[in-house]
């Protein structure tokens, strides 16, 4: 084999003084950085294998350890980044696609962070939300035209049947992340806080393991390309079920598990054989236009007696506000949108930085096309890739989501550290590995609890904004795009958002 | 801050604009002569079955464009300028028109069903209001209901009606306005009340739930034209109760929902109504502070929201029933009234042509919560 010309990407510094070579980091490094050595009764790091995951400097007894990018820098060149000529230097070694994880890192304008709230003043009281009720609960799936009311003497009775739909206590929803892609122990931290916060998580299309079936109030059960898990009792256990077509880290292609996360467990859960890559086809083999999909959601709305929410998750490409409104012309309850930062357990690297619209914009075209075409009330929204704080929520509910889906903040408030390495199965917070020695590094009670302290704390902020604004209760949100304003954003960008510049009345 | 007052009497008699002239006239603090406006039901008994539309034109040179759009659809049955008289300190007033129109026959043929809407009048007259108002001819229609008019302009309340010589008409139900602009600027078009068809509305707050509100009235073929918050609550009005057929007592649960808590109270069949209510039509949840007077004919409805952030005092006295923002314009109009009462916040208080006013709400959703302060 010839010289690799990849020189490390991080620079691990280690304060001899401080170091007691305990060991610590050796033991919890998956990647073998740390080595100890018993002659010389120290600890040596081999940088070239760090992941930059700060596992072993989180941990450090003494805080002897600190992870820098390497100082080491290429000769300065606009055109040709280090990552560029890194990406070269490992596809000329290797011949293969360079597989990434978590939500594309590229420096696209980020439209959250070009968006302004609004608040009430003088004319409009804010609403204090520690003395004035603040409601969030949201409700998703297809409404009907109107409500019938049956009025006899002086009682009033509903007469319409609603279909079914889900509650939420907040307007956010743990996002598709499948067991196999992430630990038991991870899927099960999202169960219990789903059902603490009354909101909803999602399988992925890692079916769902005999132990969680419990939680079917709380769970969305994925019907993906793979088909993997997917069998009656599953159907039946969970509250909706969501349809794949596509994700935002890789909108037009399948899935991969590689065959390492495919432990025993994760082989029956999934209903395929131990050790095998699981891979799900890019399309659905029985998904070729709208009128499959349209298929397909009333088979499973058939199979559960149409007591449950079908959905339909899919990445939000450049078509997305005519692709969204066949979804709901084919009878979908909600529809989930996955913008270009959506995270992944594993996507080609070029896929997922290259492919894709944000979500901001998406969300906006979609939510605009369906009230353009009067059909906005039948489905409800779900907009997905790349929450990152309740300010998000709220601009994404503005723009006209009904509620949104975590994932990436989910895991991060697990502990996870956004090494980018899901897809190698080692990753060193327990979360996105199968390895028996990792796992068991995230204690499902602890994880629960701070994905429960996430959503407290984002809903309080979410009341805080909404009490703010005058309002007090979510569903004067929705939509609400007067209460937004562009900052740094050209006129096409504003038009598409839907929102007028800081400063316009 | 805005004034607001409404005044009817149950058994139908009329009287004349001079009580509520008098009663709005004394809410000087919470108006800045910036808007204000009257609005009165039977006020055109001769032409009680004809569609009696008020058009401003601010460029007087769309008149007989508009004229010309209004031939084609309608039958002409008689058209005059709203008589109107000098008056000191009153800048600009536009040209007023008044149209009394009745819907062809064969209205139906030239009109284009919107998807699934089907073919009904009342439909069709809103259809070529909403033409009108967004067709940027600077004329606006905003007043379009059956022996109902709106009289508004920009002005202090006092100067309004004696340019429209208010004291002249006469009507068993008339509400009032005085207007303290805040969100938009102060035009006669934005003056209160808005009308639509036969839906009045006066209001007092701001509402920020508006940019929902109305893209979800938009979606149902609603146009807001005027500039200003206000309209959305008499789409919303019409579109509730008309268009959906929804009882009053229910329209005013959507506009003013119950809280959750609330509805977790309720005995199941209320709840089950509540929710659908609130998942179907949450959009129309109106959310901020507000007052409003929404009127019909032969209805006359008060609400405030849920929190009631903005004030509503009532009274009965006899067949009339007074809402107003304050109880001193009450009183100066009806000194000793048989009952006066602050209803709870998001509980409507309902006036109906041939009813006794009542001072109880007349449906409650959990009569405890919504016991009423004499």
């Amino acid at each position: 084999m010839s010289l690799s010309l990849l020189t490390a990407e991080f620079h691990v510094e280690r304060d001899e003084i401080r170091c007691i070579a305990c060991q610590v980091c050796v033991r919890q490094c998956a990647n073998d950085v740390h080595v100890y050595d018993p002659d010389d009764d120290r600890v040596y790091s081999d940088e070239t294998r760090c992941v930059g995951c700060h596992r072993c400097a989180t941990l450090c007894p003494t805080r002897a350890l600190t992870i820098r990018c390497t100082p080491q820098e290429f000769r300065a060149n606009a055109n040709w980044s280090p990552s560029i000529i890194t990406s070269v230097f490992k596809q000329a070694e290797t011949g293969g696609v360079l597989l990434t994880g978590m939500g594309c890192d590229q420096p696209y304008p980020i439209y959250f962070d070009h968006i302004l709230l609004n608040a009430a003043q003088v004319t409009n009281p804010s609403i204090d939300p520690l003395r004035e009720p603040m409601e969030l609960r949201t409700f998703i799936g297809r409404k009907p035209e109107q409500v019938g009311v049956v009025q006899d003497r002086d009682n009033m009775r509903l007469e319409t049947r609603l279909a079914p739909q889900l509650v939420l206590e907040t307007p956010i929803l743990f996002s598709a992340m499948s067991y196999g892609s992430i630990s038991y122990n991870a899927c099960l931290s999202l169960a219990r806080a789903a059902k603490e916060c009354g909101i909803l998580y999602n399988t992925g299309e890692g079916g769902l393991h005999p132990t969680l079936y419990e939680y079917g109030p709380y769970t969305i059960a994925q019907v993906a390309s793979g088909r993997f898990g997917v069998h009656r009792a599953y159907l039946e256990t969970a509250a909706a079920l969501e349809i794949k077509i596509g994700q935002g880290a890789k909108p037009g292609i399948g899935g991969h598990l590689p065959g390492e996360k495919v432990s025993e467990d994760v082989s029956r859960t999934r209903m395929i054989p131990q050790g095998t890559d699981a891979l799900s086809p890019a399309p659905h083999h029985d998904i070729y236009s709208i009128e499959d999909l349209r298929q397909l959601i009333y088979a499973l709305k058939e199979a559960t007696n149409y007591t449950k929410p079908v959905g339909v998750k899919v990445a939000a490409v450049h078509h997305i506000a005519p692709i969204a409104s066949g979804i709901a012309r084919a009878g979908a309850d909600y529809i989930a949108i996955d913008g270009l930062r959506g995270g992944t357990g594993a996507a080609p690297t070029v896929i997922r930085n290259n492919v894709g619209i944000p979500i901001e914009m998406a969300i906006a075209a979609v939510d605009e096309r369906l009230r353009q075409e009067g059909i906005r009330n039948q489905v409800s929204l779900i907009a997905a890739g790349s929450i990152r704080s309740s300010a998000d929520v709220v601009k994404a509910i503005a723009l006209g989501a009904d509620a949104v889906y975590i994932g990436t903040a989910a895991l991060v408030a697990m502990g996870c550290h956004l090494c980018q390495k899901c897809y190698t199965g080692k990753c060193n917070w327990g979360i996105a590995t199968q390895d028996p020695y990792l796992t068991k590094r995230l204690n499902p009670n602890i994880g629960a609890r701070r994905l429960v302290n996430l959503l407290r704390a984002w809903s309080l902020e979410i009341k805080e904004m909404l009490g703010g604004m005058g309002i007090n209760a979510i569903e004067s949100l929705r939509g609400n795009r007067d209460h937004l304003r562009g900052v740094g954003l050209n006129e096409v960008e504003l038009r598409v958002l839907g929102i007028k510049a800081a400063g316009e009345s | 801050m805005c004034g607001l007052i409404g005044i009817m009497d149950t058994s139908g008699r009329c009287f004349s604009g001079h009580d509520i002239v008098v009663g709005i006239s004394n809410m000087e603090e919470r108006g800045n002569g910036l808007g204000a406006g009257f609005a009165v039901y039977g006020c055109y008994p001769q032409y009680a079955d004809c569609y009696a539309f008020h058009v401003m034109y601010t460029r007087p040179d769309s008149r007989s464009q508009v004229e010309a759009f209004l031939r084609e659809h309608f039958t002409w049955v008689h058209a005059e300028e709203v008589p109107h008289q000098p008056v000191t300190d009153l800048p600009n007033p536009p040209l007023i028109w008044r149209y009394f129109l009745q819907l062809p026959d064969s209205a139906h043929l030239s009109f284009q069903t919107k998807g699934r809407v089907p073919f009904d009048e009342a439909e069709c007259v809103v259809d070529r209001v909403m033409r009108v108002n967004t067709a940027g001819l600077g004329a606006y229609i905003y007043s379009s209901g059956k022996d109902v008019g709106v009289f508004k302009g920009v002005g202090h309340p006092q100067q309004i009606a004696e340019y429209f010589g208010l004291e002249e008409y006469s009507g068993y139900l008339w509400t009032a306005h005085t207007r303290f602009p805040t969100n938009t600027p102060g035009w006669w078009g934005g003056a209160h009340p808005f009308g639509l068809l036969n839906w009045t509305v006066v209001h007092n707050g701001e509402i920020s739930s508006y940019g929902t509100n109305r893209r979800y009235l938009e979606m149902m073929g609603y146009h807001c034209t005027m500039q200003t918050d206000t309209e959305v609550i008499a789409y919303a009005a019409d579109f509730l109760m008309r268009r959906q057929g929804l009882p009053v007592e229910i329209a005013v649960r959507v506009m003013a929902a119950p809280l959750w808590d609330e509805i977790a109270r309720m005995d199941p069949e209320e709840q089950a109504l509540m929710r659908a209510l609130r998942q179907v039509y949450g959009p129309l949840l109106i959310n901020g502070p507000f007052t409003v007077i929404i009127a019909r004919q032969g209805e006359m409805i008060g609400l405030t929201d849920r929190i009631r952030l903005r004030p509503l005092t009532a009274a009965i006295h006899g067949d009339r029933l007074y809402l107003a923002s304050e109880e001193a314009p009450i009183r100066l109009i009806c000194p000793q009234p048989e009952r006066v009462w602050t209803p709870v916040g998001g509980e409507p208080i309902i006036g109906r042509l041939g009813e006794s006013p009542r001072e109880e709400a007349v449906w409650c959703v959990e009569s405890s919560l919504y016991t009423c302060v004499s």
